[in-house]
């Protein structure tokens, strides 16, 4: 027994890696109100301003700075401080807050490019090694791609694949450095590769003794990388402020050796809890310096930094991380997971004012303390900053300690990982359908040649067959796809310390995802209710429809074109789960797409439900702006309707109303947004943005970016600061749906 | 055959009228002609679309969630719903058959016999007093507003409970004597649980404009917050919550 350990209660956890069984054994659930939240100090907000000062530097400028050097790695950079003096938990990706550091091991290219679109370049020396000595995972990639996925990633019907940077959706348990500290870890991992000195030396084994290999240095260089700022992390956390600087660390090793898509945090914020009430009993700490020490982690994680392209921020808006914090949820045994400092750390949120990072996820159930559902619908009033996700539908796929990496995917910490795999443009696909496997806009044969539909008004049994064909084709083309950007990935960008931070034996799966869902749905009714006359230029190509008559659309609880939008769901899983997939993973699906429905949108060209070439998709599993004619709840029930055990990666929804449509005093507005909240949740719902505000202040920040620095509008699985946002991404923004009837 | 009415729109997502997240019924037809009416389209019934109670009560059901979680229901607004007693009376009482709340938002113009027969399946009235002065009420309406008190003295003697509902617009019902007098008259009803002051908005500018009405409010400003609260001072003063 370690002396950190003094006054928890003993469990499982003594005796094996389990922080579950910790959490399970300590924590004191909370129901009360939250009359008991401390105000930011002089001290926080002192250090706050400094951080707003350098961000309005880097806004101006793209980035504040950046390494051309020395790869990121755990021990690369650094010790870098903000203000040594009054920061209460420390560390940063590289030597200096907000600079940026290159991870060349995605890949080279990637990285000179955002370094020249900034004004930097790339050291000379640094450009030569991985031309030359070292390959990159982008190489391997593309060595092993086939003619056709070049044609299918060129064209747009996959994209955003992790095939040129770090794949991320990998959440390392962070807290078993706490916990445990870096010496015990290191051990366990010993242990397991010890236990597979096997007779037969396969692939596998060879490949996870290399593996394991990896992640006992990387451990080694996470207690390194601490001793540079002064802490030694080999013994566990003995109080609340080494609690939260050990999970820290661990987190920023991670991010130092990745710049994957999204880097989640897990799920923290209860474990830390734990330690803060044994501070608060012992009277080490006040609640105000409880809060002092939630803000300042929660300001470490608002400063994560990843050298990206503009096109790729283009693509998903601003300089998004996806630091994702899952607040909340239910417990197995039916107690509560909330604890103070789940408010407390929704509560950064007025402390500091509204952002989008971390990403503040909180586990819904119709059985949490009612006390912490007001306050949350509070918090999501007054800052829009909050997305929530469906405990109860969750908690039956995988347990009660599972975090969310990115918007909407669940998983176990520790024992579940993905291969992310971004999005099939379905649309797109439908498109090709008709056309014979031919592009709309180029007229490039992409998928293999087959009869295109031919008559003048189309038939919803010929169009459903086609495209029954072409998604035959889709899935299979995808997962192959994703098994090669995997294969490579492991191979030269293994995630060393966050695997460390994973049991031996995980979980893995495929995460696909489709975008357009409510285009294809709404031009298969379409094709079904009314009629759709083709117009097609001297090719021969489809390339334009006019719709005669109505026909229903997504997003007004109509079963007629509901059940398509769910047999589309189904159908494009089903096809996947067919294919063989790398190191065995499971499938899944996401109906997700952030802000990058604007760019799927731009690529597509006409589809039959009327929407026009170029025209934006609605974001996620959104309805199609302005086709819901029935409110907001019409809206979200057609939504709540998509099988959730075919997109076990998530189904997004965002939902934007204006103040007084939710009610007329906040007291009102707190009451309508809870049952808003239970009744979607109740009926099935996975995940909801609620956004409230104006038209109007949307408006206004489009002219004076300035006065609205920290304004953030919550979209398709993710939070963004709105005058980050390219201009035609804010008019999406404006021009979708907002419930504003009353 | 199942009863039918005379519908303008839905909405499923009301906040407010009534209490909680309510399924929202907009009916078609009205016999008053208010000058700031918001929803000139309602006017005629003549216009909208049949729909019978049995093909409301399927779409409502699809909503029972949000309404159990919200404390909200189902509210009947318009238009005047009352021109429809037999209709509303019947969607209120298979409501009440599957434990929905029932509002009804009405001006109250409208015999008290065709009245009654609905109220008996109404939880909630929301009863809009557009003026306590009759010739206010007359030249704003164009009705006389004697059946609209006589229903609330009705409302109140047989325990109903009730939310009365006080648009306040601007050099036409700011008449602090004419609400001074309401307020009167309100105090002495038993079963008045808030009050109401919807400030005159021209959202429904537009739609008079669309249905070639002359709109004679064109000039009216909203009134200010000052003029709003002078009013809520009012009728505070008389215990009344507002």
């Amino acid at each position: 027994m370690f002396e950190q350990w003094r006054n928890f209660r003993e469990g499982n956890w003594v005796k094996e890696i389990d922080v579950r069984d910790f959490i399970q054994k300590n924590y004191a659930p909370y129901d009360g109100d939250d009359s008991f939240l401390a105000g930011p100090t002089k001290r926080t907000l002192k250090l706050w301003d400094k951080v707003m000062e350098l961000t309005k530097v880097e806004r101006e400028k793209g980035i504040l700075d950046a390494e051309t050097k020395i790869p990121s790695g755990i021990t690369s950079h650094g010790p870098g401080y903000l203000d040594k003096e009054l920061e209460l938990i420390v560390g940063f990706q590289t030597d200096k807050p907000l600079k940026r550091g290159i991870m060349p091991f995605g890949g080279i290219r990637v990285v000179e490019k955002a370094l020249n679109a900034y004004g930097y370049e790339l050291d000379p020396a640094t450009k030569e090694i991985f031309k030359s000595y070292r390959k990159t995972h982008n190489d391997g990639v593309f060595d092993a791609y086939t003619e056709e996925m070049r044609k299918a990633r060129h064209s747009g019907i996959i994209t955003g694949l992790p095939d040129a940077y770090g794949r991320g959706r990998i959440i390392g348990d962070y807290r078993r450095v706490a916990l445990y500290g870096v010496d015990k870890l290191i051990e366990e991992k010993q242990k397991e590769k010890r236990q597979l000195a096997l007779e037969h030396m396969e692939s596998g084994v060879i490949r996870l003794r290399e593996e394991l290999s990896e992640q006992i240095k990387a451990l080694h260089e996470l207690k390194e990388m601490a001793q540079s700022y002064g802490f030694d992390i080999s013994q566990p956390a003995s109080n609340a402020k080494e609690a939260i600087q050990w999970t820290y660390f661990a987190y920023l090793a991670a991010i130092k050796e990745q710049d994957g898509a999204a880097m989640s945090i897990g799920r923290v914020s209860t474990f830390f809890d734990i330690y803060i009430e044994r501070d608060l009993k012992e009277g080490i700490l006040t609640e105000e310096e409880a809060q002092e020490l939630i803000d300042d982690f929660v300001m470490k994680l608002r400063m994560v930094r990843f050298l990206r392209t503009p096109a790729y921020n283009e693509l998903f808006s601003g300089d998004p991380t996806w630091v994702t914090e899952a607040i909340g949820g239910m417990g197995l045994d039916g107690r509560t997971l909330v604890t103070k400092t789940s408010f407390r750390i929704l509560h950064t949120l007025n402390n500091l004012g509204p952002a989008p990072e971390p990403n503040l996820t909180v586990l819904w159930s119709n059985h949490l303390p009612e006390n912490f559902k007001k306050f949350c619908a509070k918090t999501s009033i007054n800052t829009s900053s909050i997305q929530y996700e469906n405990d109860d539908l969750m908690r039956r796929w995988y347990g009660d300690d599972y975090g969310i990496a990115c918007c909407v995917s669940a998983m176990r910490i520790g024992k579940q990982m993905q291969f992310f795999g971004a999005r099939a443009n379905l649309a797109k696909a439908l498109l090709y359908a008709i056309n014979g496997g031919k592009d709309e806009i180029s007229g490039e044969q992409v998928a293999p040649p087959f009869a295109p539909i031919t008559s003048e008004y189309l038939d919803y049994d010929e169009v459903m067959s086609k495209f029954d064909q072409i998604l035959d084709w889709l899935s299979l083309l995808y997962i192959n796809t994703l098994n090669i950007i995997h294969y490579m990935h492991d191979k030269y960008a293994y995630e060393r310390l966050q695997m460390a931070l994973h049991d031996m034996d995980i979980l893995r799966t495929s995460a696909c995802g489709i975008a357009g869902l409510s285009v294809v749905a709404d031009s298969l009714s379409a094709i079904k209710y009314s009629k759709v006359k083709v117009i097609r230029n001297e090719q021969g190509l489809a390339v334009d429809y006019e719709v005669e008559g109505e026909y229903p659309a997504f997003g007004n609880n109509d079963d007629r074109v509901d059940s398509i939008a769910y047999s589309i769901v189904k159908n494009f899983m089903n096809k996947l789960r067919k294919h063989k997939t790398y190191r065995d993973s499971i499938p899944t699906l996401s109906i997700l797409t952030i802000t990058s429905n604007v760019v799927y949108g731009k690529k597509t060209g006409s589809t039959p439900d009327g929407r026009k070439a170029g025209e934006p998709f609605a974001p996620g599993a959104n309805p199609m702006h302005g086709r819901d004619k029935n409110g907001a709840i019409a809206s979200m029930a057609s939504v709540a309707k998509l099988p959730y055990q075919h997109a076990e990666d998530g189904i997004s929804y965002t939902f934007s109303i204006i103040p007084k449509a939710l009610g007329k005093n906040l007291d009102e507005r707190i009451n309508n947004l809870v049952g808003l909240l239970d009744g979607y949740f109740h009926d099935g719902g996975h995940h909801i943005n609620v956004n409230v505000f104006d038209k109007e202040t949307l408006l206004d920040a489009m002219d004076h970016p300035e006065k609205y620095p920290q304004l953030t509008i919550r979209v398709s699985g993710y939070a963004v600061n709105f005058i980050k946002l390219t201009r035609e991404q804010q008019l999406d923004v404006i021009n979708r749906t907002f419930h504003e009837r009353f | 055959m199942s009863v039918t009415g005379r519908i303008h729109s839905i909405e499923t997502c009301g906040t407010v009228d009534g209490p909680g997240i309510r399924f929202v019924i907009f009916t078609q037809g009205c016999p008053l002609r208010c000058k700031y009416c918001h929803n000139p389209d309602t006017l005629k019934i003549s216009e909208g679309k049949n729909m019978t109670v049995d093909e409301l009560i399927q779409e409502i059901e699809k909503y029972k969630s949000y309404m159990d979680f919200s404390g909200g229901g189902v509210t009947v607004t318009g238009g005047e719903p009352l021109m429809q007693p037999k209709f509303v009376k019947e969607l209120f009482r298979q409501c009440k058959e599957r434990g929905i709340h029932t509002a009804l938002d009405t001006s109250g113009y409208i015999p008290l016999e065709h009245a009654k027969e609905v109220i008996q399946y109404t939880d909630l009235i929301l009863l809009d007093i557009k003026s306590f002065d009759y010739q206010t009420y007359k030249e704003l309406t164009g009705v006389s507003n004697e059946p609209t008190l006589e229903l609330a003295k009705y409302l109140s003697d047989i325990g109903k409970p009730m939310w009365i509902r006080y648009v306040l617009v601007p050099n036409l019902t700011d008449n602090p004597d004419h609400i001074e007098a309401l307020a009167q008259f309100i105090k002495d009803l038993k079963t008045v649980e808030k009050i109401e002051i919807l400030p005159f908005h021209k959202m429904g500018e537009y739609k008079w404009e669309e249905l070639g009405y002359n709109y004679e409010l064109k000039e009216t400003p909203a009134p200010s917050k000052e003029l709003v609260d002078s009013v809520k001072e009012i009728f505070k003063k008389y215990n009344l919550k507002v």
